[in-house]
């Protein structure tokens, strides 16, 4: 709060709780006004900086990683991989014979991994028991209010490859 | 009356306790003196000494209070605590190097001197002061005190390294220069279980 008050080598609080009477002076109406411009002015400048980096926003460029081969894993079962880097944990389920998913596995609540039940078909997140529907990564129940991020998959011969991240921001 | 100033002789102090009375008898704190007094060496000597709050010019009680309860005033005087404030946590009565300040249990609050606010914000001399019979405790302008007394006033404390300076004044023996107390002089106990005092 230095912008606010005059250069002084003693700290704030002993300005502002001074132990002389002649001293106490909590917050003048000069230094009111020079915080509700700042702050007013600092907004603006906020929003029109959000404004400035909505308009030039691309869609970030994704690439292209081979996850497994078919047959890899058996129906019911989980591969874990990391995409788009090597810091983003995901986990590839094969859902049918011909059918895999894939989510990122960070949970949108405080990012535990979640893993797939099997017998409930559905994903969740042992932290603090959030599930995830495993048709669309949609929140079930628990903490977690947005749905995780999916992995779009493409088939391409053999090769399952993870081709970019849809919802969740990711 | 402005312009005086408040003197503290214990040497012309002898022990009638008319300052404790007269300080009980204000309406602010009836029954509950804020005068300290002190028998200097009650085994060997009858001397005693009153004294009030020396009204620090930093005062180390009003800058340890976690509260803002204690404010020296533009006159200089260092105000007992504000009742809505305080909360009696000690720290003053702590801190202090004087021992002035007191916590009052049945107010739960500290109280100390403050010098009459209500009467030397006005011009009159604070109660002690008036009934002092041998001017121990004198509230008086400093010309009065260079025609009338021997002694020198001294308003700088050393305690260890802290330097203190005061607006009441200490008389001292003519050839004193700023009066210096090592405080761990004072804590020592004797083998005879006396301990010495300060005065």
């Amino acid at each position: 709060m230095g912008w606010f008050r005059k250069p002084s080598s003693t700290p704030l609080w002993r300005d502002e709780f001074s132990v002389h009477t002649a001293d106490e002076r909590y917050v003048n109406r000069r230094q009111f006004t020079k915080f509700l411009t700042l702050t007013s002015f600092g907004m603006l400048v906020g929003n029109a900086w959000i404004l400035a980096k909505s308009a030039i926003r691309r869609a970030p460029a994704y690439p292209r990683m081979t996850v497994a081969v078919a047959g890899e894993i058996a129906v019911g079962s989980v591969k874990i991989f990391a995409y788009p880097t090597p810091d983003d944990p995901c986990i590839l389920v094969r859902t049918g014979d011909d059918s895999y998913v894939a989510y990122s596995q960070k949970c949108t609540h405080l990012s535990c991994a979640v893993y797939y039940e099997k017998e409930q078909n559905r994903l969740e997140c042992p932290c603090h028991q959030g599930f995830f529907s495993i048709t669309d990564g949609a929140v079930l129940q628990g903490p977690p209010q947005r749905a995780l991020p999916r992995v779009a998959l493409e088939r391409k011969n053999n090769q399952l490859n993870a081709i970019r991240m849809e919802g969740g921001g990711a | 009356m402005f312009g005086n100033e408040f003197y503290v002789d214990p040497s012309r102090c002898i022990g009638c306790q008319s300052c404790l009375k007269a300080c009980e008898e204000c309406d602010t704190h009836r029954g509950i003196s804020m005068i300290n007094f002190d028998f200097v060496d009650r085994r060997e000597s009858i001397a005693t000494a009153a004294y009030v709050c020396w009204h620090c010019d930093e005062p180390t009680c009003a800058q340890v209070c976690p509260a803002d309860a204690i404010k020296k005033y533009e006159d200089g005087v260092v105000g007992s605590s504000l009742k809505p404030r305080c909360i009696g946590c000690s720290n003053c009565v702590l801190a202090c190097p004087f021992g002035i300040p007191k916590l009052v249990p049945q107010y739960e609050q500290m109280m100390k001197c403050d010098m009459c606010y209500d009467r030397t914000s006005v011009g009159k001399k604070p109660m002690c002061a008036t009934v002092c019979p041998s001017q121990a405790l004198t509230y008086v302008t400093p010309e009065t005190i260079a025609e009338t007394r021997r002694e020198k006033p001294v308003n700088t404390f050393w305690f260890g390294n802290q330097k203190i300076t005061t607006k009441v004044y200490m008389m001292a023996p003519a050839d004193a220069g700023e009066i210096a107390i090592d405080v761990a002089d004072y804590t020592w106990e004797g083998e005879n279980g006396l301990v010495p005092q300060a005065f």
